[in-house]
């Protein structure tokens, strides 16, 4: 088994306060594993989005902690957060988040220069990241220029480029139709061949767990159920995750 | 070029109507900044251009003159105590006073004439006649900007002053006065004479020293024997000038209060457009945010779009000033615009638009990158 990339640990989220207050997290246990497509499954309202932002360090716990890499997210400011998404976190959201006035290829690139990875180096880096997810004869287009299918591929390499060791990926197939959502989930689960790099993906869509390796469950912010996703076997391995 | 710098280009240009409407506010403060620190350049210039234009080391004047059209006399006999002095070589009496232009058709005009010995101080820019023919008998020198008002056409054009007869012997060009009144060139005598001034009077003592002779020396023996008079350098009596007509006048205060109102309405303008276009693109800077960005590279951002504001907006500014230049360069009041005071504008407009950055990086301080996921 490769070593866990993510490790978050009694993580408790409580958002809102007085009579609005939410407890979206309760006691969540989870690590993310090297080699590993993992899948956030749930209902709306479950809490995938918040704990995909738990463990993006996007958002601070209310209690509990979560590692990456080795680096405890506890007690650190938003710099010292950005600065490890910076350096482990690749994100793909739903609807993309490009950047309508840059190309595809700058798009990818604004990723490095972020991390201070600049001039003819980063465009190459950009250029191999768009290969690899099949745009590189779109280098140039802009977002308005590419279908939905091309948008998230080029979000995608955004999140590679940098060379993540996890990537976060929140209903990347979302806005897509069956045949670009196969599509997307195909390459995600070719990034994740390297042992070194993680992919969580959060998931309405059951179509898709022919390509994860685990499936995680998420109820009223418990995980409460786990399985061996069909891309690795077909055996259910059920665990009751929450509280430990 | 750097990315960051792209991306800002590109935000600014993205919506060009807000482009504009930033465009048309910048240029309008920095235009409105610009005329009136070039008015106070020119009128600063203006109120000093006789005294810019006599060759002198010294001024003795009555004490508490204002300035250089101050109507104030001193006595033309202290010419032989200064001339006692060591170290002056020469003392040449100045006269200055508003007097009446009596034009061919019996209208009267005010003039302010200048009358010297025509080494020390003569008119400058002569186009027409010379200095040397203002020796004569009612020869005096007038500006071509003038020729309409004082109802003459060139060399040998009568008029009358004071009763006296008049002939224009020299035409200079652009010697134009701030205060609109024409300035008439003469000799001395026959000055005194279109004026009113005894011959014992005098509005100034010019003071020539000897080569080698200290100035502060000169200067404290002439004060210690001219106890009632005041002994000024040219630099000194040129500042003491600019500063009666720019600030105790209230001039200068009414320019800098308009130069100030430009900064303020284009500092509001500016921060009003870059706030809204940095809501806009709220979702990109939240991204960025996600992506792990520094908050000072998201500032990068927001600060290149102001300064590119600034550049963009200072270039036209900057041609409208010049515009303006030419069109008033023959006018009664010129507007001036230096090399030193284009820099000024240039720093300014950045500081300007930097400041003007400062609401949007607040609102940008503000960005969660969670809310990627929930837009």
């Amino acid at each position: 088994m490769n070593d866990p990339i993510i490790i978050a640990k009694d993580i408790n989220k409580v958002l809102g306060s007085g009579a609005g207050q939410v407890h979206a997290l309760k006691n969540v246990n989870l690590s993310l594993r090297g080699g590993e497509v993992t899948m956030l499954m749930g209902p709306s309202g479950s809490g995938k989005t918040t704990l995909l932002s738990v463990l993006g360090c996007m958002l601070a716990p209310t209690s509990g902690t979560v590692q990456v890499c080795g680096v405890a997210s506890e007690g650190a400011n938003a710099e010292q957060l950005a600065k490890l998404r910076r350096e482990h976190i690749g994100f793909v959201f739903q609807t993309y988040h490009l950047f309508p006035t840059m190309s595809a290829v700058e798009n990818v690139q604004l990723a490095l220069d972020v991390r201070g990875l600049c001039g003819r180096i980063a465009r190459a880096k950009a250029h191999d990241a768009l290969e690899k997810v099949g745009l590189a004869h779109k280098l140039c287009s802009y977002p308005l220029e590419l279908s939905g299918g091309e948008q998230q591929r080029v979000a995608i390499a955004r999140a590679i480029v940098s060379d993540p060791s996890a990537i976060l990926a929140d209903e990347p197939t979302g806005a897509l139709d069956g045949c670009n959502g196969q599509a997307i989930m195909s390459i995600l689960a070719t990034i994740a061949a390297d042992s070194d790099r993680s992919v969580l993906v959060v998931t309405h869509d059951s179509r898709l767990t022919s390509f994860a390796d685990r499936i995680i469950f998420i109820e009223d912010g418990r995980l409460v159920d786990e399985q061996v996703g069909n891309a690795r076997a077909p055996k259910r391995r059920t665990a009751a995750l929450a509280g430990h | 070029m750097p990315l960051n710098l792209i991306l800002a280009t590109r935000n600014l240009f993205y919506d060009r109507l807000r482009f504009v409407a930033t465009m048309i506010g910048i240029v309008f403060s920095v235009v409105l900044v610009m005329v009136q620190m070039g008015l106070y350049l020119g009128f600063g210039q203006m109120v000093t251009t006789v005294i810019d234009h006599t060759s002198t080391d010294l001024w003795v004047m009555r004490h508490g003159t204002k300035c250089f059209e101050d109507p104030s006399l001193l006595s033309a006999n202290k010419q032989t105590r200064v001339a006692a002095i060591a170290g002056v070589a020469e003392t040449i009496p100045l006269v200055i006073g508003f007097s009446g232009w009596i034009l061919p058709s019996g209208e009267i005009t005010p003039v302010f004439v200048v009358g010297s010995d025509l080494q020390t101080l003569q008119p400058w820019n002569v186009t027409e006649g010379t200095v040397q023919a203002l020796s004569a008998p009612g020869a005096v020198a007038v500006d071509r900007s003038y020729f309409e008002r004082l109802g003459v056409s060139g060399i040998g054009s009568k008029a009358n002053i004071r009763g006296h007869n008049v002939s224009v012997a020299a035409v200079t060009d652009g010697i134009r006065s701030f205060t609109t009144t024409p300035y008439i060139f003469s000799d001395l005598s026959h000055a005194r004479t279109y004026i009113g001034i005894p011959s014992t009077m005098a509005s100034y003592l010019l003071v020539k020293l000897r080569p080698g002779a200290n100035l502060d020396d000169v200067r404290h023996e002439l004060q210690a024997s001219l106890p009632d008079s005041e002994v000024l350098t040219s630099a000194e009596f040129r500042e003491r000038s600019r500063l009666y007509w720019l600030f105790g006048t209230g001039a200068g205060a009414a320019l800098f209060a308009g130069a100030i109102l430009g900064i303020i309405v284009g500092t509001v303008i500016v921060g009003q457009t870059l706030y809204s276009s940095t809501k806009d693109h709220l979702d990109e800077f939240a991204t960025l945010r996600a992506m792990g960005s520094s908050r000072g590279y998201i500032y990068s951002v927001i600060i290149y779009q102001a300064l590119l504001n600034a550049v963009i907006g200072f270039g036209l500014a900057t041609l409208i000033g010049f515009a303006v230049v030419r069109l008033t360069m023959n006018g009664a009041l010129p507007v001036l615009i230096t090399p030193t005071l284009i820099l000024a504008m240039l720093v300014l407009t950045m500081i300007m638009c930097v400041v003007s950055a400062l609401a949007a990086i607040f609102r940008v301080l503000r960005v969660d990158p969670v809310m990627v996921f929930t837009r």
